[in-house]
C-alpha cells in the first residue's frame, strides 16, 4: 500500500567489518517530543543533562516491544507487549507479560563513575530484550490479533520444551559471525539515530530512534537479538565486503582546494544515492500494509506487514510516526523463507476470518491439508482438538 | 614506499604525480627491498607491543610481529641487529635480543662481535624486569651458548645494587644465576657469599650486612622492617601482617617510585601534587589527564594545562619555535580509545602531540576529527572524517602538516588517500607543505602501521616526545633517499649508541673502583680490629673467651 517515510534521515558513510556492513542513519535534528522512557535509559556513565521533554503535554515517551524491565507498577519483571507510548514524565505502564526469573539478564549497564562507593544498581539500570524469535511470534500474534495469553503460553512452552524441530534455527547475534565485533568497533556518529545492518550486503535489520542519546543507549542491544537462519548463513559464508571507498577521479579539472572539497561532497552524495536505491531498496520500496495501533499526542504506533511473497526480501516491523507521517522509531525484522511461508498462511487465515474451509479454498488446498500446514507451522495451539474452528 | 616499481596497495593506480626516480648506480633491487623491509620493521618496532588493540586481538598482534621479526632476521641480519640502536620500544628490543641470541649459529664471528656489543648496550637501557623476562625466555627456549652466558654475566655484574634485585626480583635472579652457571663470588664483591646464601639458602644466616637483605629477613616477624623494603615487596608483607592499607601507603610513601605513587594516588581517591605532575614526561602526563573524568579536568584546568605545556617545552628542547607554520590533524575518534589494556593511548599520543607541536611551531592550528575546540576535554567519540579534516588543514597553507591517526579513515573511507593524492596536482603559487603521518597503532594484517596514501611518509609513534626524531626517519620512507643513505644513517646511529654506552660503562667502573677502595680500606681496618681482639683474648680463661666470641660473632 505504501512505503516507509524516511524524511529527516540521511544515510551516512558505512563501516565494514568482515561480512557485516553497518550503515548509519543521521538526523539533523532529533524528533521533538519523543524519547525512550526515562526509566529505561539507565545510567550510561556519561553525564546526561536532565532532558526536558518537549511538547504541550510534557512530551511522549515510548517503550519498545518485547522490552524486559522491572516496571514501576510492581509485579516483577515483565516484557512489554507491543510498543507503547506514554506521557513523558509518568511511569511506563505497558501491557506486561511476566518474565520468569531464570531468564538471565543479557545486558547490564555499568554504574556511572568510578569513584566513591558503588551505588546499588537500581532495577531501572537493567535493560533487556526478549529473544527475537519470541518477540517475532508475539508480533505475528499481535498482527493477527491473537490474544496475549496465547503468546505467553507459547513462549513459556518454547522456553520449557525448546522450539519444535519444525521451526527453523534462530541464532543470537553473538553467534552470527562477525556481528559482535562489527558492533563493538563501530564508531557512533554524534548525530546518529539509526542503523541498517547488512550481512553479506543483505539487509538483516533496520533500527531507528528519535534521539541520538537513545541510539547510544540501545546500540549494543542489536547483538542480543535473535536472527534468522538467512542472516546467520549469509554472515557465515560471506567474504569480506568491499568498503566502497570514495573515488575522486584523476583530478584533471581540479583547480583549487574548493574544487577538491566539492568533489568530496559529490562523492558522499553519490554514496547516499547509490545506497538508497540499491542496497536499501528492499526495505524502502513500498508494498506494506500498515495497521494503526493507537495514537497519542500526534505520534502513532503502527505495525506493518509485507506482502508475504516467497522468494523476495520481506521485512516485518513496528514504527512510530509523527503527525507529519515521518518515521520517528522503527524496528524491522528480516523474515526468512520459512517465516514468510508461515506469514502467508496466517495472512490467508486472517483474511478469511479463521474459517478453515474458506481459507483452504482460497489457498487451493483441502481443509485437512490446511490443518496439517497449521500444525507444521507450529500454531497447533490455536486449534481445538478435532480441527474445529480455532478460537478467534 | 616509492623508489621502485612496486604496486601500491592503497589508492588507485595513480603514480603519475611522481616522476620515476633515477636508479643510482649500485642500487640493486635487493637493496631497495631491504630498505623497505627495514622500514616495516622499524615502524612495527616502535608501535607494536603485542597487546590487544582496538581492532585486533593480542594473539594476532604477537603472531604478526613474530613473523616480521623472523623474516627480517633471516634475510637481513646485520640490519636487524642495527635496529637495536634506534629508539624502538622495550618489548621489541627484548625480542630482537632474544632472537639474535637464539640464532647465534647463523652469524659470522664478525657479526657476533657487533651483535654482542649492541645487545649489551641495549640491555643496559632496559628496565630490570624486562631483562629478567628476557633471560627467562632464553631459558625456556633452551639457549645457553657462551655468548648468552657472557651477556647475562656482564649485565648482572653491571647492576648497581644486586641486593635490591635479590629482594625485588628474587625468583628471576635465582633462575638467571643458575641458568648461566654463575659462581656467586662473581655477584658478591666483598660480602663473603651473602647474596648466594640469601638466594639459595635463606635460613642459613642469622643476619646480613646488606641493609635490604636484612630488612627482608626481619620483615617476616617485625612490622617496622616492612617500611624499609621496596613498595612491591612490602605490599606482600603488609598483607601478611594485616596492616590496614591507608596506614601502609602513608608510611611507605618515601619508598615508592614516581609511577607507583601515581597509581596508588588514583586508586585511593587522592590527588597528585603539582610537584609530581611537573616531573612526568609528556605522554604519561597526557595519559594521566585523560584518565580523569571531565568534570575534574575542568576543575583543575590551569594546573593541568600548565603541566602539559611545561612538559611539551621540555620535550621540544632547543627546537622550540623553529618549525614555522604547522597544522595538525588529530584523531580523537572512538577507535582512539585503544583497548582495555592500553586505554586511551592513541588519544594520549594525539593530545601530547598537540601540545608538543604547539611548542615547536611558530604558528599552530589543530584540527580534531570530532571538531573539538578544547583539547583538555578530549574524549574518544565519533567517526574518523580524516578527508574533510585534511582539506581544512590544507586550507591554512601550512609549512608542515602532521597527521596523528591510526589510519582507519571511515567517513567516507578512502577520502583521505584521494585528497592526499590529488592535492599535489593542484596548481597553487608558493605552497610547499611537507606532510607526514604518524600512526600509534600497529596493524597486524598489514605488517605495518596503516598508511593513508603511498605518497605520504608514515611512521609509527609510541611516545609523542619522539615526534621530531621520527620526522627525520620519515624522510627515508618518502622514497627520495637512497638505500645507501639509510644504511649510512643506521651505521652512524649504531656508532653513536655504542660510544655512549661505553662512556657510561667507563664512568660507572671508575665510580665503583672509588667506592670499592673506600670499602676495601674499611675492610682492612675491621680485619685489624678482629686480629687484635683475638690476640687479647688468647690471654683470657676459657669461659670468658666463649662470651667474647659470641659477642664478636654477633657484631660480625
Amino acid at each position: 500500500m505504501s512505503g516507509l517515510d524516511m524524511t529527516g534521515l540521511t544515510t551516512g558513510p558505512a563501516q565494514v567489518w568482515g561480512g557485516i556492513r553497518l550503515v548509519p542513519l543521521l538526523r539533523d535534528a532529533p524528533v521533538a517530543g519523543l524519547r525512550l522512557h526515562r526509566d529505561l535509559r539507565g545510567t550510561d556513565g556519561a553525564q546526561e543533562e536532565a532532558e526536558e521533554y518537549e511538547g504541550p503535554c510534557g512530551g511522549v515517551s515510548y517503550v519498545p516491544h518485547a522490552f524486559v524491565a522491572d516496571w514501576s507498577g510492581g509485579g516483577g519483571p515483565g516484557a512489554s507487549y507491543g510498543t507503547r507510548l506514554g506521557p513523558g514524565g509518568g511511569p511506563a505502564e505497558p501491557v506486561r507479560i511476566p518474565v520468569s526469573a531464570h531468564r538471565r539478564p543479557v545486558r547490564r549497564l555499568r554504574d556511572s563513575g568510578r569513584r566513591g562507593p558503588r551505588r546499588p544498581s537500581r532495577a531501572s539500570d537493567r535493560l533487556r530484550f526478549l529473544p527475537l524469535q519470541v518477540a517475532l511470534a508475539g508480533y505475528l500474534s499481535l498482527h493477527f490479533r491473537g490474544p496475549s495469553v496465547a503468546w505467553d503460553e507459547w513462549s513459556r512452552s518454547a522456553v520449557r520444551n525448546g522450539l519444535s524441530p519444525r521451526e527453523e534455527a534462530a541464532y543470537t547475534g553473538t553467534s552470527v559471525p562477525g556481528l559482535g565485533e562489527a558492533l563493538r568497533i563501530f564508531e557512533i556518529h554524534p548525530r546518529q539515530c539509526g542503523v541498517l545492518l547488512y550481512a553479506a550486503d543483505a539487509l538483516a535489520a533496520a533500527f531507528v530512534v528519535p534521539h541520538p542519546a537513545d541510539y547510544r543507549a540501545l546500540h549494543g542491544t542489536l547483538v542480543e537479538d535473535l536472527y534468522g537462519e538467512l542472516v546467520y548463513q549469509y554472515a557465515y559464508f560471506a567474504r569480506p565486503v568491499p568498503a566502497f571507498e570514495a573515488r575522486l577521479g584523476d583530478g584533471r579539472h581540479l583547480r583549487s582546494l574548493a574544487d577538491l572539497r566539492a568533489a568530496a561532497r559529490n562523492a558522499e552524495a553519490a554514496w547516499r544515492r547509490d545506497h538508497d536505491t540499491v542496497l536499501a531498496a528492499g526495505l524502502l520500496t513500498g508494498g506494506y500494509r500498515f495497521e494503526r495501533v493507537y495514537t497519542m499526542d500526534g505520534f502513532t504506533v503502527q505495525r506493518f506487514l509485507p506482502g508475504f511473497e516467497p522468494g523476495r526480501e520481506q521485512h516485518i516491523g513496528e514504527l512510530i510516526r509523527d503527525h507529519k507521517g515521518r518515521t520517528a522509531y522503527l524496528k524491522t525484522f528480516r523474515l526468512s523463507e520459512a517465516q514468510v511461508r508461515r506469514g502467508h498462511l496466517l495472512d490467508a487465515l486472517h483474511r478469511e476470518d479463521w474459517h478453515p474451509e474458506r481459507t483452504a479454498a482460497a489457498l487451493g488446498t483441502t481443509a485437512e491439508e490446511l490443518v496439517r500446514r497449521i500444525t507444521s507451522a507450529g500454531f497447533a495451539s490455536l486449534l481445538k482438538h478435532g480441527a474445529q474452528r480455532p478460537q478467534a | 614506499m616509492e623508489g621502485g616499481p612496486a604496486v601500491n596497495p592503497v589508492g588507485p593506480v595513480g603514480a603519475e604525480e611522481h616522476a620515476e626516480p633515477e636508479e643510482a648506480v649500485g642500487d640493486t633491487r635487493s637493496d631497495l627491498v631491504a630498505a623497505e623491509d627495514l622500514l616495516l620493521l622499524v615502524n612495527a618496532a616502535i608501535t607494536a607491543t603485542g597487546q590487544r588493540e582496538f581492532r585486533s586481538g593480542a594473539a594476532e598482534q604477537r603472531l604478526s610481529l613474530a613473523f616480521l621479526h623472523e623474516y627480517v632476521q633471516v634475510n637481513h641480519r646485520s640490519l636487524y641487529a642495527a635496529v637495536l640502536a634506534l629508539d624502538i620500544n622495550d618489548h621489541n628490543a627484548a625480542l630482537i635480543a632474544e632472537r639474535l641470541l637464539r640464532t647465534a649459529r647463523e652469524a659470522t664471528p664478525e657479526q657476533k662481535r657487533t651483535e654482542g656489543r649492541l645487545i649489551a648496550a641495549r640491555l643496559a637501557l632496559l628496565p630490570p624486569q624486562r631483562v629478567y623476562r628476557l633471560f627467562r625466555a632464553l631459558r625456556t627456549a633452551g639457549v645457553n651458548n657462551r655468548r648468552t652466558r657472557a651477556v647475562q654475566r656482564d649485565w648482572l655484574a653491571a647492576r648497581p645494587d644486586l641486593g635490591l634485585d635479590a629482594v625485588k626480583y628474587r625468583r628471576e635472579l635465582k633462575a638467571a644465576v643458575r641458568h648461566a652457571h654463575l659462581p656467586a663470588r662473581v655477584l658478591d664483591t666483598g660480602r663473603a657469599g651473602e647474596l648466594g646464601d640469601f638466594l639459595f639458602r635463606p635460613g642459613a644466616r642469622p643476619r646480613y650486612a646488606h641493609p635490604l637483605l636484612d630488612a627482608h629477613r626481619r620483615a617476616h616477624y617485625e612490622q617496622q622492617a616492612v617500611y624499609e623494603l621496596p613498595f612491591t615487596v612490602a605490599e606482600g608483607f603488609a598483607a601478611r601482617h594485616g596492616i590496614p592499607r591507608e596506614r601502609f601507603l602513608e608510611r611507605i610513601a618515601p619508598r615508592m617510585t614516581r609511577l607507583e605513587k601515581l597509581r596508588t594516588a588514583e586508586a585511593t581517591g587522592g590527588r597528585t601534587a603539582e610537584q609530581e605532575l611537573s616531573e612526568l614526561p609528556l605522554t604519561r602526563l597526557a595519559l594521566y589527564v585523560l584518565a580523569l573524568p571531565r568534570a575534574e579536568r575542568a576543575a583543575r584546568r590551569t594546573v593541568l594545562t600548565a603541566a602539559l605545556r611545561a612538559a611539551a617545552r621540555r620535550a621540544a628542547g632547543p627546537a622550540a619555535g623553529t618549525w614555522g607554520r604547522v597544522s595538525a590533524v588529530l584523531d580523537d575518534s572512538y577507535s582512539s580509545y585503544g583497548s582495555g589494556v592500553k586505554r586511551r593511548r592513541p588519544l594520549a599520543v594525539a593530545l601530547a602531540a598537540h601540545f608538543l607541536l604547539e611548542a615547536l611551531a611558530a604558528a599552530y592550528r589543530p584540527h580534531w576529527t570530532s571538531g573539538l575546540t578544547d583539547p583538555l576535554m578530549a574524549h574518544p567519540v565519533g567517526p574518523t572524517p580524516l578527508g574533510t579534516r585534511i582539506l581544512d588543514a590544507l586550507a591554512d597553507s601550512p609549512a608542515r602538516l602532521v597527521i596523528v591517526s591510526d589510519g582507519w579513515d571511515n567517513a567516507p573511507p578512502g577520502l583521505a588517500g584521494e585528497v592526499l593524492r590529488l592535492w599535489r596536482g593542484i596548481p597553487a603559487p608558493g605552497r610547499a607543505t611537507a606532510v607526514v603521518h604518524v600512526n600509534p597503532v600497529y596493524d597486524a594484517d598489514g605488517f605495518d602501521v596503516r598508511r593513508l596514501a603511498p605518497s605520504v611518509p608514515t611512521v609509527g609513534i609510541r611516545d609523542a616526545e619522539d615526534l621530531a626524531a621520527l620526522v627525520e626517519i620519515a624522510r627515508f620512507a618518502e622514497g627520495r633517499t637512497r638505500p645507501a643513505e639509510l644504511r649510512a644513517y643506521l651505521d652512524r646511529r649504531s656508532e653513536r649508541f655504542l660510544l655512549a654506552h661505553e662512556r657510561r660503562t667507563h664512568d660507572r667502573r671508575a665510580r665503583d673502583r672509588l667506592t670499592h677502595d673506600r670499602s676495601a680500606d674499611g675492610e682492612r681496618a675491621r680485619e685489624r680490629d678482629t686480629q687484635e681482639q683475638r690476640a687479647r683474648e688468647r690471654g683470657k680463661p676459657r669461659g670468658k673467651r666463649n662470651d667474647d666470641a659470641s659477642t664478636e660473632g654477633g657484631r660480625g
